[in-house]
């Protein structure tokens, strides 16, 4: 076990050994090079030709990549142009609220998806079978945004129940021991800090859950319904095997594979999808500070975010990989 | 690899040459009648018929023109008229005073070039990207599917985002950016779908009767591996209008800020969502309703092309 996952992790380093080569070269393809990414757009050529000089970016392209990457290895993303702080520190910072919506926004999907799938395939061709298909359908083509917007309207400028922006209401004067502010409020004992962020959570979680939780609910539904009509389970049935011991054994956990994958994948897109969530809500993640880095033209922290991205999202699809083989044991054979 | 590859893939074609296409009984003939009798692809193609002749005929059925702000003088710092509220403008008028009826229709056009640009460039470039990695296989193969396998670790969205971040703010950028991003998945399906294709008895005869891989390829392997990528297309038009919008949101869509386009339109909406809904409302069902058509059709295509459905 513990070798596969070396292997993979082994693998994982040629990808993004390519990845940072992109990232590089990404930034110097811009109209202007590197220094206008630091300067803006309206750059004099005086100033431009100073941070050539003061960076290195008038040495030999291997030679400026060697030490960019020697740097990463470091940890050091470079400075923000828009604060002026280190990236790292800045993700840091920021991370844990992406990290909260993120979570809540994977039990929402999973929690109600995968359930209302199987629900759907077991009852295939009823009503909620038709309006999960339905629904799901709807899930997918709706952009996140839009929907965001629309929860906004209506719960919260309309209904008044959920606050629209923010992570905590200013007036809760909590501690932050972690920057995860539902923890904290548990840690410290301060719960109705801990409530109101949960509140704040509601709205972009349910729209950043939607999307995953419409794929999720085709997947899971499909599987299911692929795996009830297979050969053993009617042989385990015909061998009086218990109905609930079909359902569980046979029929969800040959189901589960590719919903597990699937969840994997989603997971992965979360913290992507996050950009436009967290920009309609104001919701100070790392998310919403990419929207303004794209807005900023803030390179550096562009470099940083996909590279991040690209990590998190190849460390999720190892986790999903080596849950396969819990899931099925045929997998662990290979 | 990655855990794409476990994810259910559109099933290939499993028949003989693409000369036989013709025939009734063929393979495609085979798709167009089960495509034919799905009640869903029927949505799909009146909605996406509805949407192109709404966006080919916007010049003559607009009321105004594209970048026109006729209501004007009807605008107030605090209120903007709604549904209704003016005979002249039965959906109201946005911020600059265009009127959102024009602004619809000019927006659907839009979307149809972005989408049909976008999946155009994707397409060809993951085509040529599969198509050299499943004809030549080998060493080609292997540097072909890392860089796909570097795009892909990227999610689409973010690498559309990075492409047009330094493509810059125009348009075109808009389009090339949301294509190239959809050129990973192309490259990708087209490779495993020739592959599959390469071991079957009919190349093997092609090849013995003393055809070049060019050849072989052109005539045999491509059009015999393109039904996934067909599916694939259907759908990434859906997904293109949905990133277009998502671009123009983020700030990457370029253009002049009044010009009608869906994406463009919701996100200034955005600012006035307590005094005009509606202004949000509207164009994020019409960005909703196209994506649905395409993938109401591309779905009906796919289910038609797999073999477990069509044994039944």
């Amino acid at each position: 076990m513990l070798r596969t996952i070396g292997r993979r992790l082994l693998l994982l380093i040629p990808t993004l050994f390519g990845l940072t080569v992109l990232l590089f070269f990404w930034v110097r393809a811009l109209p202007g090079g590197p220094a206008s990414a630091l300067l803006g757009e309206r750059a004099t050529p005086e100033a431009v030709e100073r941070i050539n000089e003061a960076y290195g970016f008038n040495r030999p392209l291997p030679e400026q990549y060697i030490t960019w990457l020697g740097r990463l290895l470091q940890g050091d993303f470079g400075n923000s142009i828009e604060t002026r702080r280190p990236v790292l520190e800045e993700f840091v910072n920021r991370f844990p609220a992406t990290f909260e919506l993120a979570i809540v926004a994977l039990i929402l999907a999973v929690g109600i998806g995968v359930p209302l799938g199987y629900w759907a395939a077991r009852h295939h061709g009823g009503l909620i079978d038709n309006l999960s298909v339905t629904g799901s359908l709807i899930g997918i083509t709706i952009p996140v945004f839009f929907l965001a917007f629309m929860l906004k309207y209506v719960f919260a400028v309309q209904l008044g129940w959920l606050p629209s922006t923010g992570r905590q209401d200013r007036e809760i004067d909590a501690t932050h021991v972690t920057g995860f502010f539902v923890l904290d409020g548990l840690l410290t004992g301060e719960l109705d800090a801990s409530l109101n962020a949960i509140v704040h959570l509601l709205l972009p979680a349910i729209a950043l859950a939607t999307i995953p939780l419409a794929i999720i609910v085709r997947i899971t539904r499909a599987s299911v319904l692929e795996v009830v009509n297979a050969d053993y389970v009617r042989t385990g049935r015909a061998k009086g095997v218990s109905t609930q011991v079909i359902r569980s054994r046979f029929v969800l956990r040959n189901a589960m594979l590719p919903v597990v994958t699937t969840i994997g994948l989603q997971a992965g897109l979360l913290i992507s999808g996050a950009v436009l969530t967290e920009t309609v809500f104001a919701f100070p993640g790392i998310g919403a500070f990419m929207k303004d880095a794209i807005f900023a033209r803030d390179f550096a922290v562009l470099q940083g975010f996909v590279l991040f991205i690209a990590i998190s999202y190849a460390l999720i699809n190892l986790i999903v990989d080596i849950s396969y083989s819990f899931i099925d044991p045929r997998v662990r054979i290979q | 690899m990655s855990a794409a590859e476990v994810l259910p893939t559109v099933p290939t074609p499993e028949t003989g040459p693409a000369a036989s296409g013709r025939r009734s009984g063929s393979f495609w003939g085979d798709v167009l009648r089960r495509v034919r009798r799905n009640p869903a692809a029927w949505i799909g193609a009146v909605v996406i018929a509805a949407f192109v002749l709404v966006a080919v005929l916007a010049p003559w059925i607009a009321p105004y023109p594209e970048l026109a702000t006729p209501g004007r003088e009807h605008l107030r710092p605090t209120s903007l008229p709604g549904i209704g509220e003016i005979p002249e403008f039965p959906l109201g008028i946005d911020r600059f005073g265009g009127d959102v009826v024009s602004k619809l229709i000019w927006g659907a056009q839009a979307s149809l070039i972005i989408g049909i640009a976008s999946t155009f460039f994707g397409l060809v470039g993951g085509m040529v990207l599969g198509a050299l990695a499943g004809a030549f296989g080998g060493w080609v193969d292997t540097v072909v599917m890392r860089v796909v396998d570097i795009l892909l670790s990227v999610p689409h969205l973010l690498l559309a985002v990075s492409i047009a971040a330094i493509l810059g703010r125009t348009p075109l950028a808009v389009m090339i950016a949301i294509g190239v991003a959809q050129v990973p998945i192309f490259a990708r399906l087209l490779r495993s779908s020739m592959l599959g294709q390469r071991g079957s008895d009919y190349v093997l005869a092609a090849r013995t009767l003393g055809l070049g891989t060019g050849r072989i390829t052109m005539s045999h392997l491509l059009p015999n591996s393109v039904g996934p990528v067909i599916v694939q297309a259907t759908l990434t038009l859906a997904t293109a209008v949905i990133d277009a919008a998502a671009l123009s949101f983020l700030g990457l869509g370029g253009g002049r800020p009044e010009a009608a386009e869906w994406g463009r339109m919701l996100t200034y909406a955005q600012a006035e969502l307590a005094i005009a809904p509606s202004l949000a409302f509207l164009p994020g069902i019409c960005i909703m309703i196209t994506a649905l058509g395409f993938t109401l059709l591309g779905e009906a295509l796919r289910e038609a092309m797999d073999p477990r459905t069509r044994k039944r």
